[in-house]
């Protein structure tokens, strides 16, 4: 009896989620793409018997889903490519990223319900707060861009979090050029 | 007798907290990494345990810990003593004299019912006299709290410096889990990072933690709603009240002397610029109006300047302005290409920072008066230093290898001791101000 319940409210719980998925994705994203079986909730074995662990972080988000379309995951799109990364000590952006940061301008200007978030970070050298306002700085600088080319300000979020979240944990000037980044973090 | 009320209630608070502190207390380790040889050189011969009883606190060994890390002492081995005498009647001054000690340490515990009354000695090897004798009554679990205490009586006596040895920090850890998370917390513990209780703790990072002046309170960033926010916590009761949340960045809280302001981080009027907030009615009052990056501001002790780094002359450097916004930022470093997060010391004459140079992060100190800028430490990426109460020592975050750890470095440099983790990476230490 408690086995049934459980199912019911993991099936309730997974529409609901999915519900609110597809209000977020009417610009793009095709009907039913969040559907249960897409989102993580495999919550039945093959004989119906069995719970597996549901984990929340596991859901698919509308956002995941259009990460996954043809548009932003072959290598040939502009789109596919989502971090701008910066020299040392500056916010400047590098040439060779413009045109990514255009491609995804575009695209925001075509879907004007689409929102995102500019992710700042920059290398462990230096302080931890000087490094959150030089992120920053970095994460506004594609902003400026994003708004040059017409994109609305309420599409845009900037968070900075510094030198707090690298993605590469090695000491060395490799890692620190992939970790002086912005990420431009779809919603 | 108030002092000895005293020590019992911190222990008891002490109690409470065991169960969070053991967790992180059986995974750090202290190092005494480089000691002094000019320094006093003082003998601490284990204390007598209570009869029949093995006790699990080594008092003198504590004690042996505290001094050899203040930079002052030079503490013999306790394989070269001769004798090991525990009351006044069994010293043989001579004995020490002619082993080269200054000064010589002794002590007995006795137990009653519960209590443990720990008696120390304090001996001038040279002029054979008693300079102090003292006498602590604590619980079982406050037995590390009185060996700090015995170590701050000595200290004082002999330097005429207070001790620091029953003061506390506050740190920052990051661990990855089981489940690959990362988890951050923030942590009070003792002055060498023993005894640790977690304050606050999120899966988002978790900021430049500030004490007040008082003592009582700590302001933090934590990123747990996924953007800044600043919180100010108050430390016995838990509670917490948001002081900072707008858009943008929510960075680098600094407590006002008079503990009424917090001077911050705020970009929400386009860049990085410090504000002065009133924690009273939370009103704000912008500071600086640069274009350029200004944070990570600090107050003189008088209450009157503010120090701060901004990289309006093009790489980040410290400038001064007056707290009231009456008078011009002017810059007062010159030495390295970066430096920032400065801090005064408690006179006011020292500021304290980090110090880049050719890619080198150090931590520095400069007198105000002379212009003399003095490096400390090795570097490479040398961090979030805070002076000890006293002055006399700093503690800092740095890179060992891999690992992320404190250490701390007295003001001349040659004594240093390294407090780190085997599963968390420890950072941005703040000493507490002494109550």
């Amino acid at each position: 009896m408690k086995l049934i319940n459980t199912i019911c409210a993991l099936f309730v719980m997974a529409a609901l989620l999915s519900g609110c998925s597809s209000n977020t994705t009417k610009d793009g994203l095709p009907d039913g793409q969040n559907t249960l079986a897409d989102s993580g909730y495999n919550t039945i074995d093959a004989d119906g018997t069995k719970i597996t662990e549901i984990n929340l972080d596991k859901n698919i988000s509308a956002a995941e889903a259009l990460m996954q379309t043809a548009e932003f995951s072959d290598p040939s799109s502009p789109l596919s490519r989502r971090v701008i990364y910066f020299e040392y000590d500056s916010s400047q952006v590098i040439n060779e990223f413009i045109p990514i940061i255009e491609a995804h301008g575009h695209y925001l200007m075509a879907n004007p319900n689409q929102r995102i978030t500019l992710e700042g970070h920059s290398d462990e050298r230096g302080t931890r707060e000087y490094n959150i306002a030089l992120a920053e700085q970095r994460a506004k600088a594609v902003y400026k861009m994003l708004q040059l080319i017409g994109v609305m300000g309420k599409q845009v979020d900037i968070v900075s979090y510094g030198e707090e979240k690298p993605v590469e944990l090695e000491h060395n000037d490799d890692a620190y050029a992939l970790n002086r980044r912005v990420e431009l973090v779809y919603k | 007798m108030i002092k000895l009320t005293k020590i019992i209630s911190v222990l008891l608070l002490g109690l409470n907290i065991l169960t969070f502190s053991q967790l992180l207390r059986a995974e750090l380790t202290i190092e005494i990494t480089e000691g002094v040889q000019s320094a006093h050189k003082i003998a601490v011969v284990p204390f007598a345990a209570p009869q029949g009883e093995k006790l699990a606190t080594d008092v003198a060994q504590i004690i042996t810990q505290d001094l050899a890390g203040s930079g002052y002492f030079n503490v013999l081995a306790r394989d070269e003593m001769l004798t090991y005498p525990t009351q006044a009647a069994q010293v043989k001054f001579r004995n020490w004299a002619a082993i080269g000690q200054d000064y010589l340490v002794i002590g007995f515990i006795k137990k009653d019912n519960n209590l443990y009354h720990i008696q120390m000695s304090l001996f001038d090897v040279y002029k054979k006299e008693q300079l102090k004798s003292l006498r602590i009554t604590v619980e079982a679990t406050a037995l590390t709290r009185a060996a700090h205490h015995l170590s701050d009586a000595i200290f004082q006596k002999i330097t005429g410096i207070p001790g620091i040895f029953t003061t506390r920090i506050a740190y920052v850890t990051s661990r990855v889990q089981e489940n690959k998370q990362r988890l951050y917390n923030l942590y009070v513990a003792d002055y060498d990072g023993s005894n640790a209780l977690s304050i606050a703790q999120s899966k988002e990072p978790i900021m430049s933690p500030a004490w007040s002046p008082d003592g009582l309170k700590i302001a933090y960033v934590s990123f747990e709603h996924k953007v800044s926010e600043i919180f100010i916590q108050t430390l016995t009761t838990g509670e917490r009240t948001s002081v900072a949340k707008y858009k943008g960045i929510n960075g680098s809280p600094a407590w006002s002397p008079d503990g009424q302001q917090l001077a911050l981080t705020l970009s929400k009027d386009g860049n990085s610029d410090i504000y002065i907030l009133n924690i009273a009615d939370l009103s704000l009052r912008k500071l600086t109006k640069s274009w350029a990056i200004d944070t990570e501001a600090a107050w003189s002790p008088d209450g009157k300047q503010i120090i701060f780094t901004s990289d309006r002359g093009r790489r980040p450097q410290l400038y001064m302005m007056p707290g009231n916004g009456q008078g011009l930022a002017k810059r007062v470093t010159f030495d390295g290409d970066y430096n920032a997060r400065g801090s005064f010391s408690a006179d006011g004459k020292t500021l304290l920072m980090v110090q880049g140079a050719q890619g080198n992060y150090r931590i520095a100190v400069l007198d105000l008066a002379t212009r003399t800028n003095t490096v400390l430490t090795d570097g490479p990426l040398d961090e979030s230093p805070s002076f000890a109460p006293n002055g006399q020592a700093i503690i800092y975050a740095r890179r060992k290898g891999d690992k992320e750890i404190l250490s701390t470095v007295t003001l001349d440099g040659q004594t240093k001791t390294d407090i780190e983790s085997v599963t968390a990476k420890l950072r941005e230490p703040a000493w507490a101000p002494r109550k």
